[in-house]
């Protein structure tokens, strides 16, 4: 009805349309390319997973007898067992140590540094550590791994939790920064202003004031790191040898290494590295959205 | 000093802020800066990542430049680079303008797409490694002769799949950046079109389009620079083959310097893949105006 609307008032002078024009276009002329796409695409995204997923609960003797996409007749989770009696509790400790012992100090440096980019600009000092953090977001930082390496061992660090802590904080940095600045800066001034007055310090304004009002991107933060660090696979395989220091996407590899032909025990391995992150995606999915994106959709 | 308020604000406590930035910077020193320099003096040095490290001039540099796998090297990171960024470019401009329309149903469908940002490299290497065995994966299962092909065992067909793997894995994510960016295109724009009876085609064409200007930047600049990271997913894959096929740079560094114990060279390549990264950000910041950093000063 809308689209016929439009069509009588074109010939004539555009006429001013007595409904809201706005609510017009959703429900305007079809978008059947953008349908298509999004359909073919949903196939595309839906079935691998659902294939993972399905297969997973197959037992492995009648799995090649068995139609791939069809759901398994008696599903089972003895594939889910062997992957936990592989260790992988022991794993999954390892990431979540690595990914807490990461993410915490690196958001709480991060912040304090955006805090003090942003409100004491007038400093050189201050704008050179600005300049040093954005240049660190254009370099590939995987390309640093041989000289980190060289520092861990150095450090007596190989082999150890706190090797894949240190340059996982520190890689973390630049981005955090520049997020969190941003949104330091919308902060109105007339706040910072009236705790000054109140005779405040700097310590207390960044923890009382700025901390609070930029919840938001500190949780976008906080979820972008986790992801990044949760799911990292070169600092483990470089800084750590023994099987007891292995993160959760070191493990899924070798264990694939191991239990290749063993494809339903090999997807559940992947389904169950990645469920902690699932649960999360269902609790808190637009944070976690907005976290993925940490700022870079305009 | 100056009579602003910026500076009158703390002038009573100068010395608080630096301190402030003090603990990041030394993070970010210790374990990005000085690694940067340090990858720079070791590949003019041999090391075989046990012993003592040895300075060896332009050894390294010459074994790195005269080796063909260099040249190689680089042709398959930027073959990577392209065939990616033209498969994803138009199916996440298409599908971000497709998700940002109000419907219920396409919020629904977005729960699904992004299912694959949430899971790691490895994962995804690993799911899809099981997928496509020719002998045990989902094409043999099914029966199909086309998808049980040996798919990572020939050159050309591991590429593809490579290419087809990050596709899956990052369209999501640039379809999220487009859905961004076509909801801020003003309304108006598009009432004034449809005024002038400009149809669906014309209106993506003339306005969409080019108002996404600076989102296609932002997120070729992400594409781009971040391809030169795609490490796990080609290592868990295919390893870099079959034979050279698919060893990306970053592969090259990994495959010379941690499997073949001579960190000198796989240094010399790691500062190639800085340079590389560097320059095309430039490059991209050039051709935009302004770079993915910046774009990302506009806030959220």
């Amino acid at each position: 009805m809308t689209t016929t609307l439009t069509k009588q008032q074109r010939p004539e002078t555009p006429l001013r349309d007595e409904r809201p024009t706005r609510v017009r276009r959703p429900a305007g002329r079809r978008n059947w390319l953008g349908g298509l796409a999004g359909w073919l695409w949903l196939a595309v995204v839906f079935i691998p997973l659902y294939w993972i997923l399905i297969t997973s609960l197959k037992a492995q003797s009648n799995y090649y007898a068995s139609n791939p996409l069809a759901p398994p007749d008696d599903p089972t989770l003895d594939n889910y067992q062997l992957v936990i009696e592989s260790d992988f509790i022991s794993y999954f400790v390892n990431s979540v140590v690595v990914t807490a012992g990461a993410v915490i100090p690196a958001v709480t440096v991060s912040f304090m540094a955006a805090y003090a980019i942003v409100r004491g600009w007038r400093l050189r000092f201050l704008r050179t550590v600005n300049a040093l953090f954005l240049m660190g977001l254009a370099i590939p930082l995987q390309a640093t791994v041989i000289p980190v390496y060289l520092i861990i061992i150095r450090m007596n660090l190989y082999d150890s939790l706190l090797a894949l802590i240190l340059p996982s904080i520190a890689f973390a940095i630049p981005l955090s920064v520049l997020i969190l600045a941003n949104f330091i800066r919308d902060v109105p001034k007339e706040l910072f202003d009236s705790m000054r007055v109140d005779g405040a310090t700097e310590w207390t304004t960044l923890w009382r004031l700025a901390a609070p009002l930029t919840r938001p991107a500190i949780l976008t933060v906080t979820i972008f790191n986790a992801l990044t660090i949760w799911n990292g696979f070169l600092l483990p395989l470089v800084l750590t040898q023994s099987p007891s220091r292995r993160t959760l996407p070191l493990a899924l590899w070798s264990f694939q290494g191991q239990h290749g032909v063993n494809v339903p025990a090999v997807l559940a391995a992947v389904v169950l590295t990645t469920l902690p992150i699932l649960v999360l995606y269902a609790f808190a999915r637009r944070q976690l959205l907005s976290g993925l994106t940490a700022g870079f959709s305009r | 000093m100056s009579a602003s308020t910026d500076s009158a604000r703390s002038s009573g406590r100068p010395g608080v802020l630096p301190w402030l930035a003090v603990p990041a910077l030394v993070f970010f020193v210790g374990f990005a800066l000085i690694p940067l320099v340090g990858v720079l003096v070791l590949s003019f040095t041999t090391w075989d990542g046990i012993g003592a490290i040895h300075p060896s001039g332009l050894t390294s540099w010459r074994a790195v430049l005269s080796h063909p796998g260099l040249p190689h090297a680089v042709l398959v990171t930027f073959g990577v680079m392209a065939a990616s960024w033209v498969v994803q470019t138009p199916l996440s401009i298409l599908l971000g303008t497709f998700l940002a329309g109000r419907q219920r149903y396409r919020a629904v469908l977005s729960l699904v797409y992004f299912v694959p940002l949430l899971l790691s490299s490895a994962a995804i290497a690993v799911a899809y490694k099981a997928l496509l065995d020719p002998n045990f994966g989902l094409g043999a299962g099914l029966g199909f002769e086309w998808l049980s092909k040996d798919w990572l065992g020939r050159p050309w067909l591991a590429f593809g799949v490579v290419v087809f793997v990050v596709s899956w894995q990052f369209i999501p994510f640039h379809s999220l950046i487009y859905q961004g960016g076509v909801q801020q295109i003003p309304q108006s724009l598009y009432e004034a079109a449809q005024l002038d009876g400009a149809g669906r085609v014309r209106q993506f064409f003339s306005i969409t389009l080019p108002q996404l200007r600076y989102t296609v930047i932002t997120s070729s600049t992400l594409m781009v620079v971040g391809s030169l990271t795609f490490f796990d997913l080609i290592f868990v894959l295919t390893e870099g083959g079959p034979g050279d096929a698919t060893r990306v740079l970053a592969l090259d560094m990994y495959k010379r310097g941690f499997q073949a114990n001579l960190m000198g060279p796989a240094s010399a390549i790691a500062v190639i893949l800085v340079l590389v990264g560097l320059g095309l950000a430039l490059l991209l910041r050039r051709l935009g105006g302004r770079d993915a950093g910046q774009s990302q000063l506009e806030g959220i």
